[in-house]
């Protein structure tokens, strides 16, 4: 909310200056976004007035004016705006005027003719943002007095940004009754004098819906002229908050809603047939709004009705048929209380948030509505005259919101503030506050007032005391907590680890959005059912990522497309999928593309191999110290040729490694091979704690061994074999050598192996070792049909 | 010394004069010294000598040996210098080449950040839990006092899957699951990541929070504002000026807004803090009564506080990052500036 400090401090005026003022607020917790002036720089402007014009004899559009600044003769100013005239008063920029812009007024000469001024509009005093011609003054404008003293323009408007539950402070009243307990004022709210009643025609106010609206006030103003001027200076009031005129009644009904925060609608008393009916809409029934909106209404939304139709959305805008036009001579004014519950959600279900139902869903004073229409009576009359029928009133008082009183007890402030206060600052606090303080057995009872919606509990009192209190002269406190001795559990791989290692390995940690884009999604998992948003803030991140490849391939690409060939990155976060219920799983995945190493003079360039993204991913398994699997299979987004699923040894899944497919190369932006990763973080967050075994004093032997074998035997099966022939003393196996081609008949390759040998009792004999070797050969033989070369 | 072996010891020097290698040297060694040498077969000739003459005659042959075996040394220690300055001389490299391989990566300036925050609070023994990042009504709003229609959920700019589902606004959830499953005391941290529907120069739709929270016996106020002090000095580095100003949150009751002097102009005014000197970093409280009812801890005999801030701002202000959208772009010439 936007309000004029000129306006606040007529409300209540504290010997403060201006930042210690917005500083007092702030720290209140109405906190001041900005304060900014209510007018651009500017000087040597004054009311003036048109005494005579002629015509300028070389310029169509131009006219040449003798205008009374205030001087003994008048000047003449050449002016080309369409609403200057005789006996009109305007704002008239003096030669040596400044106006915003550093704009700087000098004597000159229109088409030959002297001007030695210029008179101005709304925009060239910086005043508006948009003008159509010349800004109209008061008849009554003190010809000659600064323009900036006549319309109080040495003001400041202060932007306070309020959380909801301080809708109390949503007016000037009440951003006044703030201060003034900040400063420990005396403040009273200000009576308003009803204005006498002086005919006796009413409409007939029935309340379908007493729940959600307990309270309704409405009157009949006769004979109001809507083409009245609003004064100049609640024009300015509205304009220093951010609203334009728009008439007398309306500006009035605004203006009375910025100063004590009460929402009022007019509407034109002779288009309401018959009676005012407030109840709950029909579902389909259509109401077209002010704003030009037609809306369709469901079955439970209150409004404002006739014997025919809905007329407006209650509490929230009012409606075109009913609305006060050009035409309007009688007004029937409402001025109710709405239930917060009855009004939430409404607006914004509708699409909809104005300044009503800012104030309405946050809660508006219930005992507000006698006085706040009698000040916009009062308001309209003596703007637009009309003649004032009497108030009918329904109340419901059994659902005017109930003001239960809520205990204090001494020692919660201690406890929850961890100051002592005594019982007069405390019951000085609240009474200040408006609120009705009792004593009671065990400190306070403590009742709120109409318009606090947000104190039911103890600690919104606590709350109260600390911020009048204020927040920073409560004590600090050193940690004094209960502490225990931390834990170091070691079967545990966390996941920092992981990214530690994949950073030491050149992988560049990157986080990318959790949703994606559907089809590219699609492509890299066809198979999965992506969760879906409602409302996505794009279509091109409307799905929940199934993989974090695809957000990586992206960023990924980004970096190609900026001259990066070699991109390495990885991520960890959840994956979603929809498998009946929404499964979240923690993912690490990695890209890498590009050659094995940045460029450098030391060593040949390489591009990066299947291999290569395997070591790295083996040395992130290899923390955990448990066995993997890795197997050749196939998924849609990798090269049928170049994927492994990983799985531990009991073939629970962990994970995939491979090539991005080729045919999608192009779809995501590459023209190079791409390497991906991604493994189930549930599977890698335990690692072995080590179990020492003894170490042999024996040596250890090696034996080679060539074999033949078919092309299609992996080299997994080729270990696997040898380590599953039943040799204790056989403690590794390594393949160190593939070969295929000349010597080698094709379909077959030549494999090398080397066998390592140990006991631990004695040093291992000839015979043992061949006797081993070939029950080695024989199990290769015999399972995987293995030739020994030679 | 007799003419003959002057002459053998004047060959035997001069030959060694001539040397080029270790080998020839150890062949000048042999020729000589060696056991069929031509010193040695001098000696020989001793035999067949008056014992006398043997006396003298051995004398001088042992002196031209010794002579010649010192010359030796002297050209073997030559040698080997200059062997070993022809190697260094060989071996020299360039220095200034860089190194061969790969270099090392670095983490997401996010990521880093929150392991400074983990880890300032892991010293006085909160522990790091996460929670689920799609979540429900219940956890994300409900139990922390935000019922539907509450005006606090229009500052939300919720992202849903259903009418119950959504993607959590913020890391709260987590306060509300720890405390379901677990009794006091408890000192918790709960980083991640947390969605809004908002998307413009200063909102991403996906950012970070770190979540905290204390309850234990007698937890006030004053510990809370003890903790967020001295966490923001720590973080900072900094002795900082640090001020706490009344805010709302439904969950929390009272409510605070942190503000740190800024950090860019030292509470000077500048573009970043608006002219104010201060700069918001995080919001916090005393958990609501609300909130303990609702995972049925008992709000009389316990109290507690709980706080919440945004990842990327904090290290916005940390490293003097002035685009948030860089966090997301992934764009390696600013991932590498945090390696």
């Amino acid at each position: 909310m936007r309000i004029s400090e000129a306006w606040l401090r007529e409300w209540v005026n504290p010997p403060v200056s201006t930042d210690e003022l917005v500083e007092q607020m702030t720290m209140a917790g109405l906190e001041v976004d900005s304060v900014e002036p209510a007018a651009a720089e500017f000087s040597k402007v004054v009311v003036a007035e048109v005494v005579s014009l002629i015509k300028h004899p070389n310029a169509d559009k131009l006219k040449v004016c003798q205008v009374d600044v205030g001087d003994k003769a008048p000047v003449q100013i050449v002016c080309g705006a369409s609403n200057v005239r005789e006996g009109g008063k305007f704002p008239a920029a003096l030669v040596g005027a400044v106006l915003p812009g550093n704009f700087k007024i000098k004597k000159s000469k229109l088409r030959g003719e002297v001007s030695l001024g210029m008179l101005c509009s709304e925009k060239e005093l910086g005043l508006a943002d948009d003008a159509s011609g010349l800004m109209e003054l008061a008849d009554d404008a003190p010809v000659g007095m600064d323009i900036r003293e006549y319309l109080a323009l040495d003001d400041q408007c202060i932007e306070v940004d309020l959380t909801p539950n301080r809708a109390d402070c949503l007016s000037v009243e009440g951003i006044a009754r703030e201060v003034a307990v900040l400063n420990k004022m005396d403040w009273q709210p200000e009576a308003f004098e009803g204005v006498p009643v002086s005919h006796q025609e009413s409409i007939a106010v029935e309340v379908e819906q007493p729940e959600k609206c307990p309270r309704y006030l409405g009157r009949i103003i006769k004979n109001v002229d809507v083409h009245a001027e609003t004064p100049l200076w609640m024009q300015e009031r509205l304009r220093r908050s951010g609203l334009r005129s728009l008439g007398p009644v309306v500006d009035v009904t605004n203006y009375v809603l910025l100063e004590i925060g009460q929402p009022l609608h007019a509407f034109d008393a002779d288009k309401i047939n018959e009676a005012i009916v407030v109840r709950d809409s029909q579902a389909d029934e259509n109401l077209d709004l002010l704003n030009d909106q037609r809306i369709t209404l469901d079955a439970d939304t209150l409004v404002i009705a006739d014997r025919k139709q809905a007329l407006a959305l209650a509490g929230v805008m009012g409606g075109q048929d009913s609305a006060v036009s050009e035409q309007t001579q009688n007004i029937f004014l409402e001025c109710a209380f709405f239930n917060p519950v009855a009004i939430a959600g409404k607006a914004r279900q509708y699409g909809l948030h104005t300044d009503s139902s800012h104030r309405f869903e946050r809660g508006v004073d219930f005992t507000l509505q006698q006085r706040a229409i009698e000040r916009a009576t009062q308001l309209i009359v003596a703007i637009a005259g009309g003649e004032v029928g009497p108030v009918t009133e329904v109340l419901n008082e059994q659902f005017l919101p109930q003001r239960q009183p809520v205990q204090l007890r001494p020692q919660r402030i201690q406890k929850i503030l961890g100051i002592e206060m005594s019982g007069d600052q405390v019951e000085d606090i609240f009474i200040r506050l408006g609120m009705n303080v009792e004593s009671a057995a065990e400190g306070w009872r403590i009742t709120p007032p109409g318009f606090r919606f947000d104190i039911s509990i103890e600690a919104d009192l606590l709350e109260e005391i600390g911020r009048i209190y204020g927040y920073n002269n409560l004590p600090n406190s050193r940690l004094l907590m209960r502490s225990a001795l931390g834990a170091a559990p070691e079967a545990r791989l966390p996941l920092d680890r992981l990214k530690d290692l994949l950073v030491d390995l050149d992988y560049q940690e990157a986080i990318t959005y959790s949703f994606v884009d559907e089809e590219q999604l699609k492509l890299l998992m066809p198979d999965e059912a992506p969760v879906r948003l409602q409302n996505p803030i794009s279509q091109d991140l409307a799905v929940m990522r199934t993989t974090l490849w695809c957000g990586l391939l992206n960023a990924a690409a980004y970096n190609t497309k900026r001259q990066q060939n070699r991109v390495r990155l990885f991520e960890s976060g959840l994956s979603f999928i929809q498998t009946g219920s929404i499964v979240q799983k923690p993912k690490l995945a990695g890209v890498a593309l590009g050659s094995v190493f940045p460029e450098q003079w030391g060593e040949k360039s390489r591009k990066l191999d299947f291999f290569d993204v395997k070591a790295d991913v083996d040395a992130l398994l290899a923390l955990t110290g448990f066995d993997f699997k890795w197997l050749k299979d196939r998924h849609p987004a990798l090269h049928p040729g170049q994927t492994a699923r990983i799985t531990k040894a009991d073939g629970q899944a962990v994970g995939w490694v491979g090539a991005l497919h080729p045919e999608l190369e192009k779809k995501f932006g590459f023209d190079t091979q791409v390497f991906l990763f991604e493994l189930d973080l549930d599977s890698l967050q335990y690692k072995k704690v080590p179990r020492f075994t003894a170490l042999s004093k024996f040596p250890a032997v090696r034996r080679d061994m060539a074999l033949l074998l078919e092309e299609a035997v992996k080299a997994s099966d080729v270990i696997d074999c040898v380590m599953s022939a039943g040799f204790e003393k056989l403690r590794d196996v390594q393949i160190f050598d593939i070969y295929q081609g000349q010597g080698v008949e094709s379909g077959y390759k030549s494999v090398a192996l080397s066998i390592v040998l140990q006991d631990f009792d004695q040093t291992l004999t000839d015979s043992e070792i061949d006797a081993i070797f070939n029950g080695v050969l024989q199990s290769l033989n015999s399972q995987l049909n293995a030739k020994l070369r030679y | 010394m007799s003419a003959n072996i002057e002459e053998i010891l004047r060959q035997a020097l001069e030959a060694l004069a001539g040397v080029q290698d270790l080998k020839q040297l150890d062949q000048i060694r042999v020729d000589y010294l060696g056991k069929k040498g031509l010193f040695t077969l001098q000696m020989k000739t001793l035999g067949k000598m008056e014992p006398e003459q043997r006396k003298q005659a051995g004398q001088i042959i042992n002196q031209a040996k010794n002579q010649l075996q010192q010359a030796l040394e002297q050209a073997r220690t030559a040698l080997q210098q200059a062997e070993l300055a022809k190697r260094l001389a060989a071996e020299a490299v360039d220095v200034t080449l860089p190194g061969r391989g790969h270099g090392v990566a670095g983490l997401h300036p996010v990521t880093t950040t929150l392991r400074r925050i983990a880890q300032i609070f892991a010293a006085v023994g909160f522990k790091v839990v996460e929670g689920p990042e799609i979540e429900d009504d219940y956890h994300n709003f409900e139990a922390l006092n935000i019922p539907a229609h509450h005006p606090a959920r229009a500052m939300h700019d919720t992202f849903y899957f259903d009418a119950h589902t959504l993607l959590r606004t913020h890391t709260s959830p987590v306060q509300v699951r720890v405390m379901e499953a677990e009794k006091p005391p408890l000192k918790v941290i709960a980083p991640g990541r947390v969605y809004r529907c908002d998307s413009d120069l200063t909102h991403t739709p996906m950012f970070h929070q770190v979540e905290g929270f204390l309850v234990d016996d007698d937890v006030s106020f004053a510990d809370l504002k003890g903790v967020v002090y001295e966490f923001l000095r720590a973080f900072f580095e900094k002795d900082i000026q640090v001020r706490f100003r009344p805010s709302y949150f439904p969950f929390t009751e009272p409510s605070a807004e942190v503000d740190i002097e800024c950090v860019m102009c030292d509470g000077q005014g500048c573009r970043v803090c608006g002219q104010t000197g201060w700069l918001e970093v995080m919001g916090c409280g005393m958990i609501h009564p609300e909130v303990f009812k609702a995972v049925a801890i008992d709000g009389e005999h316990y109290s507690g506080f709980a706080f919440g801030m945004g990842v990327e701002r904090l290290a916005m202000l940390r490293y003097g990052i002035n685009d948030l959208r860089l966090f997301f772009e992934n764009d390696l010439r600013f991932l590498q500036q945090f390696a």
